[in-house]
């Protein structure tokens, strides 16, 4: 670009270079990716810092932070060593995370969609289930197919995507409906395209904006749902995670409340940058909105 | 009389989503591994095969899946959720026995998310952008990210083992057989922190909402012309903007009270209080189906409820709502 003759428009930016610049406006939003990227690098390191196993014993139990160079965040009850669990559980957070939002928004897209697109008994079917999903307290809803399935990491995942799912529904139910009568549609139907089609490669892409935004929620809930299951000891027993972390602490928070704090600040810190990410991402996507 | 007919609308379209969730219930009994008859032969230590073929017809569990479908929504709706193998008891005993405690904490939690909420909402609104603003907002973030359980756990560390002010859990003091307002006083004393630990997360909700809110409707004509002709800052904020400002945060209050029902299994839990919430998560460890059963579908009544006196309650707020 530095080459470019001044006499000529300065050439378009590039759209990502844009969307930075607006994104870059909001400190927090910058600190929510800052922190994000800090989860995501002691995800990264898990494996140099502990290559074997983040559940075995490290070192004398009860080991206060800051003590000792082998250990540097103190060991719980079992001798193991607090740092390589929060960072292994970073791992199973982001995964479970990144997943179940994937699993929740490909149902509530789907359901959404058809129920947008088609309106009519189609619509009142499918609003009556996600009324009926958003009724029963999703928790409760996930304890009971926790006890059904079993909790190995895979039904969790699945679980969490099932009782989280209402929300991108009714959002992108909201978006089809107001693109299903717009000309660009009417003109895809004119051709004699199906609804298949119309639906997946017409209408999803321009519906798909707010519901990426909603995904940041999606994702801080379902890292706090895992963590509370976990936290009741009805995670994967095989996987090192916070919530686990926080519970197993709890049998000796008198003496050593580090043992449930340092997991504790992992999770907050970790659900404080989606949304922050979240609410970043609505101002540049939804410019209009940004003040009053 | 429009009211009147309008309540009653709102009540009808609640009957699909209560058949749903029954048959919801039935389907997620089905798929549990093992069903009545193994739980009462397992309670027996084991019994021939001729014998359980006699349980099973007498449970009715040899009929097709459909009659069986039916007689379950029949007994669903007449509140009969089957026995509880663990607690020996009919299921609806149980909950019945435990929906009081669980009530008293949902309602202290959302009195004290949505007054403090809305408070520090309209606070922060007003002196928008100022230092004020920044720290209530930024509280408001972090309450929205720190998880019930590890609020609890901290509040217990301080509050009970540090400083020894607050019980670290049950609802009232056993050895001491209050009675009248110690009784009460008690009980308070004993609810102040699972209140606080459930509550924060939705008080961040409503001051976030309540401060978009008041910033909206503060720039809207009627409240200038209010402003034009005298009304001082007070009288305008309690009386102009407040009543407007609120309607979203009384939507939110209906809708997210089903999620504060399943917040209360942790805290239930953490805090030994002996609710509904503590009972789903026993049901889970013992496998107690029915109990679980049970618990969804009551929950899911209650949550309907309050979302139909929401409902109502935000028709008398807003009269530009159409009854009819």
């Amino acid at each position: 670009m530095s080459l470019a003759d001044p006499i000529d428009l300065p050439p378009e930016e590039p759209r990502w270079r844009v969307f930075w610049r607006r994104y870059r406006r909001n400190k927090a939003a910058v600190l929510g990716l800052v922190l994000l990227g800090c989860v995501v690098l002691l995800a990264a390191v898990a494996g140099l810092y502990e290559p074997v196993d983040p559940l075995r014993r490290a070192g004398p139990p009860l080991t206060w932070p800051f003590q000792t160079w082998d250990t540097p965040l103190g060991t719980d009850q079992l001798g193991r060593d607090i740092l390589a669990g929060i960072l292994h559980g970073a791992r199973i957070s982001l995964l479970i995370g990144v997943v179940a939002t994937v699993i929740s928004i490909a149902i509530g897209v789907v359901i959404g969609a058809l129920a947008g697109y088609f309106g009519g008994w189609v619509d009142d079917v499918l609003m009556r289930v996600t009324e009926a999903f958003q009724t029963v307290p999703s928790f409760v809803l996930l304890l009971a197919l926790v006890a059904i399935l079993g909790s190995s990491i895979e039904n969790i995942v699945l679980a969490i995507g099932i009782v989280s799912w209402t929300a991108p529904a009714r959002l992108s139910r909201a978006e089809f409906m107001s693109l299903r009568r717009r000309e660009f549609v009417e003109a895809v139907r004119n051709l004699g395209v199906g609804h298949t089609a119309i639906i997946f490669r017409e209408i999803l892409p321009n519906a798909l904006p707010p519901i990426v935004i909603y995904a940041s929620v999606i994702m801080a809930l379902a890292i706090l749902l895992e963590s509370a299951l976990a936290f009741l000891g009805l995670g994967d027993p095989n996987y090192a995670s916070w919530g686990n972390m926080i519970g197993q602490g709890r049998a000796v928070l008198r003496t050593a409340w580090f043992v449930s704090a340092i997991p504790g600040f992992a999770i907050v810190l970790t659900v404080l940058s989606f949304s922050l990410l979240g609410e970043g991402l609505n101002e540049v996507l939804n410019p209009r909105q940004k003040k009053t | 009389m429009a009211y009147l007919i309008y309540a009653l609308r709102r009540a009808l379209q609640a009957v699909p989503v209560i058949l749903m969730i029954m048959v919801g219930a039935f389907l997620l009994l089905k798929l549990a591994p093992g069903d009545t008859v193994d739980a009462l032969v397992g309670d027996m230590g084991g019994a021939d095969a001729q014998f359980i073929a006699r349980l099973r017809a007498e449970y009715g569990l040899d009929q097709p899946v459909w009659v069986q479908l039916w007689r379950y929504l029949a007994k669903m709706a007449q509140f009969d959720f089957g026995w509880s193998y663990v607690y020996e008891q009919p299921v609806a005993t149980v909950l019945l026995d435990r929906l009081g405690t669980t009530l008293m904490l949902m309602c202290a939690s959302l009195f004290f998310a949505f007054t403090i909420g809305i408070l520090l909402g309209a606070i922060a609104a007003r002196r928008a952008y100022s230092a004020t603003d920044n720290v209530i907002s930024t509280l408001g973030l972090i309450f929205y990210a720190t998880p019930s359980f590890f609020l609890s756990l901290m509040m217990i560390v301080i509050f009970s083992v540090k400083l020894g002010w607050l019980p670290v859990g049950g609802i009232r003091t056993i050895a001491a057989f209050h009675t009248g307002w110690d009784h009460v006083l008690d009980v308070a004393r004993h609810l102040v922190m699972p209140t606080a630990a459930l509550s924060l997360i939705y008080l961040a909700f409503y001051l976030r909402l309540m401060r978009a809110s008041v910033l909206e409707v503060a720039e809207l004509d009627y409240v200038r012309t209010a402003r034009a002709k005298g009304a001082g800052e007070t009288r305008l904020m309690v009386h102009h903007i407040m009543r407007n400002a609120l309607l979203p945060v009384v939507t939110l209050l209906g809708l997210q009270f089903s999620t504060l029902l399943g917040g209360s299994v942790v805290v239930e839990t953490i805090f030994s209080l002996p609710g509904l919430g503590q009972l789903a998560y026993q049901s889970v460890i013992q496998r107690d189906m029915n109990t679980l059963m049970g618990i969804i579908f009551l929950s899911s009544v209650v949550v309907i409820v309050v979302n139909f006196l929401t409902d109502l309650l935000y028709a008398r707020l807003d009269s530009r709502i159409e009854l009819a």
